[in-house]
């Protein structure tokens, strides 16, 4: 990490010269490559920010070049990449105007994966950046949709409009669970953040809907440093959808997200994503790095946070939703799915930190590898010394397809109270020739026989997936794999 | 319907098969007797087509087309269906959603339309009447914690909703008693007509009095050594193998 430190040197060096020097065209679409001080500066001015975001994101920026100097990216993860040049990298572009006239333009093979997936025409023009002049359907929804959760108290805005119109809520909770420093990623993201989805639920109040970021998706884009935000006060309870099943094609190769739940007293959080991210060729060229962190803290007593996710995107993922249980009985659940194929690599767990007396978290992982890809679980269970009768119960399953790629458990358990109860088991299987022999017996062909196997092998979580999400997951794994067989 | 010429077939490079010939006509069950490593079940593999089972000379044809390079899965969908002696565990994938796949696989490929989940729900519960199974194995994954006869009960299940023109049984007898074979013999009676033709593998001839064949064959060696009526079968329980096969020598 030397060269990494000597760069952040260089930079900061830069910084200095120009700290007064700085004109970048604020009415710029785009801000040139580069990371410094001026850039977090100009990123929070383009967004009217007011002074106290603009000091947070300073810290944290400060941090993050500490961090660099003193250590760089982290290393730890079952996952190898060439290293990543901060410099070259741009932090801001507005969205993108629409080119395309209509989907004769589009890469036909992005097509066929659409109606593979089976996707609504008017839908995969959107997906595909086409200009779409009649009304969208979903808009005039969404705005419905908007109007009814404005009745009931709910507030969902993108991060940008939350930071303006309901600053003492951001000031509370932004960085409450993820702290600014908590890790190079999470501090580059807090520096740097582009937008993202802000939801607040008041005492009470059962969010009558799925909130999804598809409600968002005519508005602009959130970019490669995305930042969510979700309060569920007491007794209240949300359901959030995050990601959709087609693939979607980004320029950004690098992503950092950071994704922050409170949960207070009686209250759940249900939190699903499906990632789709472009994996990149056969050799993982040209793919996305998905380095995210994404958190929730059980604050309340009987809380409780579900994370379900199904991944078969990216050409790297890194990431480990985790439920910090400091509530008595507060209830920390982790549902995954992770597909690898080709040159893909996974890295992906969850951390269950139990604090609370009779704190009880669950954890499922499936994951999946094909062709001579890496998919590794790797989970910590940690059970502090308050945290009397606290009970895990952990399942991670690998099933492998071919012989060129790998499947890797890694858990960590930490126990520092004798009355918890802590359970991990874990499994790796193959697909058999049998199975699929079997399966094509009964007229099935070679890729629909794999899909059905996996799907079986994966049942448990989707079947944690809302309705309509679960047959779209579905339908990507199948795709996901296309190939992977003979 | 089935026109086996000639047959020979190897099994990493070791030939098991060596010049079978068989023809069995539309509406005719013919059952295939022999003593453990006749080659009775690679025949079976074969006539399927799974990947391994290579045919190294002569031909199979099914309706008079040749099935030599075709995929397992066309052969199935041509109406080839293979009762398997050893059913597979599939985890996590509920016996109605596998079952209405391969119904709505043939049926594509028949031009018909997909059976919807009501149908299906329908015609497989009067199926399963009819083998006294009970409902909830709909649910249950394929063939995960069956015992050995709810297994075959089950193959034969499949066998009544996929409606086959060529079943072929391997070893299906074995692991029931006798009243599970009562039941599973009158599935495949039930499935017999004049269009339909089935292949019935079997190391024992109690099988042969539930589902009477038209034609019983011997296997031995890798070659059919006798052919015979249905009494062949009791020849053989009374006499054993040892005696037919140096007979045929």
């Amino acid at each position: 990490m030397a060269a990494n430190a000597q760069t952040i040197e260089t930079v900061e060096g830069l910084a200095g010269d120009y700290k007064y020097g700085f004109v970048t065209d604020i009415e710029s679409d785009i801000l040139a490559k580069g990371l410094s001080e001026d850039t977090v500066r100009f990123i929070s001015a383009k967004k009217g920010e007011p002074q106290w975001m603009l000091d947070w994101r300073l810290r944290a920026y400060k941090a993050w070049l500490r961090m660099a100097r003193e250590k760089g990216e982290p290393t730890w993860a079952k996952v190898s990449y060439p290293e990543i040049d901060f410099q070259d990298i741009h932090y801001y572009s507005a969205p993108k105007k629409k080119t395309l006239k209509s989907l004769d333009e589009v890469d036909p093979e992005l097509l066929a994966t659409y109606e593979k997936l089976g996707i609504p025409l008017k839908e995969r023009e959107i997906l595909a950046g086409v200009a779409v002049d009649a009304v969208f359907d979903s808009v005039s929804v969404a705005t419905t949709f908007k109007d009814k959760l404005k009745d009931m108290g709910i507030i969902f805005c993108s991060m940008s409009e939350a930071v303006r119109e309901h600053p003492e809520l951001v000031q509370k909770y932004l960085g409450s669970v993820v702290p600014v420093t908590d890790n190079f990623y999470a501090t580059l993201n807090s520096a740097v953040f582009s937008d993202g989805s802000f939801v607040y639920v008041p005492p009470g109040v059962r969010c009558p809907m799925e909130l999804s970021t598809y409600f968002r998706i005519n508005e602009a884009k959130t970019g490669q440093f995305e930042r969510t935000l979700l309060i569920c006060d007491k007794g209240a309870y949300v359901s959030y959808l995050e990601g959709c099943t087609a693939p979607m094609r980004d320029d950004n190769q690098l992503h950092a997200a950071v994704v922050e739940l409170v949960c207070l007293e009686d209250a759940e959080i249900r939190y699903a994503t499906v990632q789709n991210w472009y994996p990149g060729d056969k050799n993982g060229k040209g793919g996305i790095y998905n380095f995210v962190t994404k958190r929730g803290a059980c604050r309340g007593a009987r809380s409780k946070i579900s994370w379900t996710q199904v991944e078969t995107g990216s050409a790297i993922t890194w990431k480990y939703p985790s439920v910090i249980l400091q509530g008595d009985d507060s209830i920390g659940e982790f549902y995954s799915v992770a597909v690898t194929n080709n040159a893909q690599q996974a890295d992906t767990g969850t951390k269950m930190i139990h604090m609370g007396k009779n704190t009880k978290s669950t954890i499922i992982s499936k994951g999946i590898s094909a062709g001579k890809a890496q998919n590794t679980y790797r989970g910590l269970v940690r059970v502090m010394p308050g945290a009397a009768g606290a009970r895990n119960y952990s399942q991670c399953d690998s099933l492998l397809i071919g012989d060129r790629c790998g499947g890797h458990t890694v858990p960590y358990i930490e126990v520092k109270n004798r009355s918890a109860k802590v359970e991990h088991e874990a499994t790796t299987s193959r697909i058999s020739d049998d199975q699929l022999f079997y399966c094509r017996q009964r007229g099935l062909s070679e890729e629909d026989a794999v899909s059905t196997i996996v799907n079986g092998f994966c049942k448990e979580v989707l079947q944690k997936l809302p309705m309509e999400f679960a047959v779209e997951a579905q339908k990507l794994l199948g795709v996901s794999l296309e190939g992977s067989v003979g | 319907m089935l026109e086996i010429k000639n047959l020979h077939a190897t099994v990493d490079g070791k030939e098991i098969l060596r010049g079978i010939n068989l023809t069995i006509k539309a509406g005719e069950v013919h059952a295939v007797m022999g003593p453990n490593g006749s080659g009775k079940s690679t025949l079976s593999y074969v006539l399927a087509g799974r990947d391994g089972y290579e045919v190294t000379q002569g031909d199979i044809l099914f309706h008079g087309r040749s099935l030599l390079g075709l995929e397992p899965e066309e052969r199935a969908r041509d109406g080839l269906f293979l009762a398997f002696q050893y059913p597979v565990e599939i985890p996590g994938v509920a016996n109605a959603t596998f079952l209405r796949s391969a119904v709505n696989a043939v049926r594509k490929h028949r031009g018909l339309a997909d059976m919807d989940a009501m149908t299906f729900l329908k015609t497989a519960k009067a199926k399963m009447k009819q083998l006294q199974m009970d409902e909830k194995f709909l649910q249950r994954a394929v063939n995960m914690g069956f015992s050995g006869g709810e297994k075959k009960r089950n193959e034969v299940f499949q066998m009544l909703m996929l409606e086959p023109t060529l079943a072929i049984l391997d070893e299906t007898d074995s692991g029931l008693d006798i009243d599970a074979l009562k039941i599973v013999a009158e599935g495949v009676n039930a499935l017999r007509g004049p269009e339909r033709s089935a292949l019935v593998i079997t190391h024992y001839q109690r099988l042969l009095d539930y589902i009477v064949p038209d034609v019983v064959h011997v296997l031995a060696g890798g070659r059919i050594i006798k052919t015979g009526g249905k009494d062949l079968a009791l020849e053989l329980e009374a006499k054993g193998y040892a005696d037919i096969i140096a007979d045929a020598a």
